[in-house]
This record gives structure tokens, sequence and C-alpha cells, in this order.
């Protein structure tokens, strides 16, 4: 865009100026694209501040006894992911209760994709199938995650199955009532089109319904991912000694609030990444649709 | 391409005939009667115009030849061999372009040939030769929601006429189009039919458009569907839409056509919608 001519009309008596004036186009693009994405985050960061802030505030005016300052709660994560401040059994073990949680989660989450996305493709295209299988999905549904504990830890024993399972159970819902959802919602001339040019039967999965599908499959996936690690919590109170959901219910019994809420900030902060990735898959798988870009 | 068959001692069946075609629609509130007594017999290389207002059954009678649906009563043969399922013998352009979203525009063109095992030496060949009929060649590489309506039906056509078709049914192709875009895909489409010597279905409810396009014309008329009488035009191509010699085929047509909407306003029947 080169300068842009304005034209500045003064009442009529006086005369008529035409200023040239240097427009948006005379700074380089990189520099207006890093100013952007500063604002992005400054206006992002504003909301987190002020609850700080709040945070402080209320403490310190109400000199609670229960919930730490944001200061001794930043020096817990220090100590929990480094070590030197405390010293005590939960110093510098951040990296393993992280990764046997994310072990977990993802376990979890995989397995509960690879059961829900063909058996939602498959259900959504088969009517019999449909007929048989969901009355007993649509009963089993309503029972929440944590009725499911106890049994839990009868089929799978103490430890990280049993949390696994819960976490699958969790993102299994989400990902098969997307996929069948996905599959539904696809346009017959498609299906139309696929036969007319000699595509048919089990071809017609691979090459119409996974595709066509695929938009709502990503939005179970990131529902589902997300309910894995809101669930992750309660899947580690099977008896795990090591993971951030019994860190946190560890911190709960031996009422140390700093580390409940390091566990807290933690799993949130990975949650949030494990979606932005999710977000990143799906714009280049889908690149091919308008509406997917986020 | 399929083969006429020649059995010697018989003369060789048609590419296309429609043998007392009638179909029911049964809903929950009763039936309709969307076809009765459809006979057709289209020959090889032909433009055949089914002409008609809404709710007259062609595109009822396009899709019963496109094998999307059954017929109720009678049978539709090509070649002589019946057929009653959807297959790249007949390829269907929509009106709505049914174009597949996550694939680009040569992956679409190429989706039949890719499907029926065709090597890949000849799809290379084949994509590139149907990519620059339909003057698409920049555009190889674009997505569908990147192209405008008139591009996208580019699309729909080169990918039926790659898969080898035989006949090209066409439901109220342009229909959702701009008077320009339109003009020019139909001039497009006769230099197309003229060069690759298809047989061409065409679906309308313009008279305009049918006079400019068709070898014959099968006027079409509601409650029930059926084929009123067929009128052929014997205009040569290049066709002049301002001639006289055009208009006065649209006004026998348009003639056609209307007297059947008097003649039932009349006698007081509705035509079904």
């Amino acid at each position: 865009m080169g300068p842009q001519i304005r034209a500045v009309v003064a009442p009529i008596s006086g005369p008529t100026t035409i200023q040239v004036a240097e427009g948006e186009g005379s700074r380089p693009v990189a520099v207006r694209g890093l100013r952007q994405r500063l604002c992005a985050v400054a206006l992002a960061a504003i909301v987190p501040l002020c609850l700080l802030l709040f945070w402080e505030l209320m403490v310190r005016w109400t000199g609670t006894r229960l919930i730490p300052l944001p200061g001794d709660v930043a020096k817990m994560m220090w100590d929990f992911a480094f070590g030197g401040i405390y010293n005590d059994a939960y110093s510098a073990t951040l990296p393993i209760h992280f990764w046997k949680s994310v072990q977990r989660v993802y376990g979890g989450f995989f397995l509960a994709a690879a059961t829900a996305i063909p058996l939602g493709l498959m259900i959504g295209r088969m009517p019999l199938l449909r007929a048989m299988l969901d009355p007993t999905i649509s009963l089993l549904r309503p029972i929440p995650v944590t009725a499911w504990l106890p049994l839990s830890m009868i089929f799978f024993g103490l430890g990280p199955k049993s949390a696994i399972f819960l976490v699958f159970l969790g993102a299994f819902y989400p990902i098969l009532l997307n996929t069948i959802f996905g599959v539904k919602s696809i346009d017959v001339r498609l299906f139309e089109a696929a036969e007319m040019l000699g595509c048919s039967g089990s071809q017609l999965f691979r090459s119409v319904v996974l595709p066509a599908a695929l938009p709502s499959i990503f939005n179970g996936l990131r529902l589902g991912a997300g309910f894995a690690w809101i669930l992750i919590v309660v899947g580690e109170m099977t008896g795990v000694p090591e993971g951030l959901g019994a860190v946190i219910m560890d911190g709960r019994t031996l009422s140390r609030t700093d580390l409940v809420i390091t566990g807290m900030i933690i799993i949130g902060i990975t949650g949030f990444l494990s979606d932005r990735i999710l977000l990143l898959l799906s714009n280049y798988f889908l690149r091919w649709s308008p509406q997917h870009h986020a | 391409m399929l083969e006429a068959p020649t059995n010697g001692r018989a003369a060789t069946p048609p590419l296309l005939r429609v043998t007392d075609v009638h179909k029911m629609f049964t809903a929950s509130n009763g039936t309709v009667e969307a076809l009765r007594g459809i006979n057709i017999t289209i020959g090889k290389g032909e433009f055949v115009c089914l002409l008609g207002a809404s709710g007259c059954g062609k595109s009822t009678l396009l899709r019963i030849i496109a094998g999307f649906e059954r017929a109720s009563r009678g049978a539709v043969a090509v070649y002589g061999t019946e057929v009653d399922r959807p297959g790249p013998d007949r390829g269907m352009v929509f009106q709505d372009y049914a174009l597949f979203p996550w694939l680009t525009v040569k992956e679409n063109i190429i989706f039949g040939p890719c499907h029926r095992g065709v090597p890949t030496s000849d799809i290379a060949k084949l994509s590139e030769r149907f990519l620059s009929m339909v003057g698409l060649t920049p555009f190889a590489n674009r997505y569908p929601h990147q192209l405008s309506g008139g591009m996208k039906q580019r699309v729909a056509i080169a990918r039926v006429l790659a898969n080898d078709t035989d006949i090209l049914l066409m439901d109220e192709p342009f229909g959702a189009l701009d008077a320009l875009t339109r003009s020019k895909l139909q001039e497009e489409l006769i230099d197309i039919w003229q060069s690759t010597k298809l047989t061409v279905i065409f679906v309308t409810h313009s008279v305009e458009e049918a006079v400019l396009l068709a070898d014959r014309v099968l006027v079409m008329t509601a409650g029930p569907g059926r084929i009123d009488c067929q009128i052929k035009i014997d205009l040569s191509r290049p066709r002049d839409v301002s001639s006289p010699e055009f208009n006065v085929l649209r006004r026998d047509v348009t003639r056609r056509l209307t007297s059947h909407i008097a003649r039932d306003r009349r006698v007081g029947a509705t035509a079904d919608s």
C-alpha cells in the first residue's frame, strides 16, 4: 500500500488542502506482526495479573493460614522443579511426576481415540450397528467417571492401569459422539458423487467418510484431551505413588496447600500446551476447511 | 468408454433407453406419483434437454437414470444392459457442485481414475489433459473453498470427463451461477461436447438454455410427471440468442411448456411441488 492521499476540505471560504500522509504501508510487515503479537500477549496477561494481585491482597487482608501467598506458591514451584529451597520429599521431583502423569493421560487418550474413532465411523454409517450399540452407550454415558473408581480398582488393582482406564473412559465419549455426529452430517451428495465416480463399499470409508468427518473428529479429540487432563487427578486417586494428581492428593492430606496449587497450575499449563499442539495438528490436517483455523 | 455391443444380426441397441418408468414416493401423509410412463431413447452423441417447471419430475428422472433412485416400475438400459446403480458410465454434474472439500482441484479430478485402479503414469496425463480442457491448470492445487462457483462447476465437469464417462448427466448445473458465468460455461460446455462427442442429458427450467444447447428438447409436465412432447432444435451451432430463428423456436417451446400450466390452472388441478 503506497502513501495515502487524504483530502481535507475546509469550510467554503477557506482553501482546500490536500495532504499526503504516510499510511500503514510505510512500516515493514515483520515489525507490525511482532507488535500485534505483543499486544495480544499483553491483553491476555491483564486478567491473570489482576487475579494474582487479588489473591495476594485477600490473603494478606484476611490473614488466613489456609491459603498461601502467590510468592510462597512460586517458591514451591521452583523447589518442586529444581530443588534447593526446602529439600524435602518433593524437591526437584517435578520431572518424575510430570512424566508419569503425561504417560497416563496420553496412554488413556490414545487408547480412547483408537477405539472411539473406528467405532464412531462404523456406528455412523451402519444402522444395524447403531441399533445394537447406541442404547448401551447412551445408558453408560451419564455415569460419572468417579463412580467407576471402585470397579476400576477391582478390575486393574492399585496402580497406573486403573488410572489409564479412568482417563480412557473420560476421553472416550466426546471422541465417539463427535465422530458419530461428524459422519452423520456428511452431505449425502458426496456419497452420491463418490459412487458415481466408481468408489464403493469399504473404499468409501477411507476416501469419503474419514476425511469428511475429520473436522468433527478433531473437535472430539480436543474435548477428549481436555477431559483426560481433568480426570488425571481422579485417575491418580487409585493409589499411585507418583504423578501430578497424586501430588495434589498428598498436598491435601499433608495440608500443604502450596503443593496443591502448584500441582493445579502445572496441570493447567500442560493441558493448555497439549491443546495447542492438537490445534496445530488440526490446522494442518484441516487446511482445506475455511472454518477451521484458530 | 463403453463400446456399443455388436451382435451381428440385431441392430445395435441405443446408448440409453428408458422404458416405461414410473416412480412413486411414499411419505407418511400419502403417496406422490412423481413419474408416469416415461419412455425415452437417446443415441450416442446427442445433446438432449429435459425441460420443465419445478416439480415436474425431471430431476427425479435424471437421478433414476444416474442410478441414485430406483424406478418403481420400468427399466433403464445402457447399450441394452439394465442399470440400477450409479457408475462411471453415467457421470453426474450436480447443481451444488458436490466437490470433495478436502481434496485439491487436481485430486478431485483424478478421484475416479484413482479409485478404479488406473496406473499412476496415466493419471498424471489425465489430470493435465482435463485441467487444461476446463482452463484450470493454474488452479490445480487450490481447494474448492478458494474457487468461485463457475470454477467449481468446471472442476465438477472435469472430474466426470476424466472418469471416462459415456453419458454426461447435468442437473441444472448452471442454476446457481450468475448470468455472465452461466453463458460462458454454456459456451464451454458446447465446445467440450463437440470435441469429446459425449452424450449429454441436461435438465433445466430455462427455455432459452434448452433451445441454446440441445439437439432435442423433451418438454415435461407435472401432475404426475410425464414427457409431453419432444421438439427438435435444428439450428446450427454456434447459436445466436438474438437471431429470429432462435426466437421462433423459443416461442414455440415456451408455448408448449406454458400451455400445460394454463390448462392445469383452468382444470383446477394443482401441480405437486
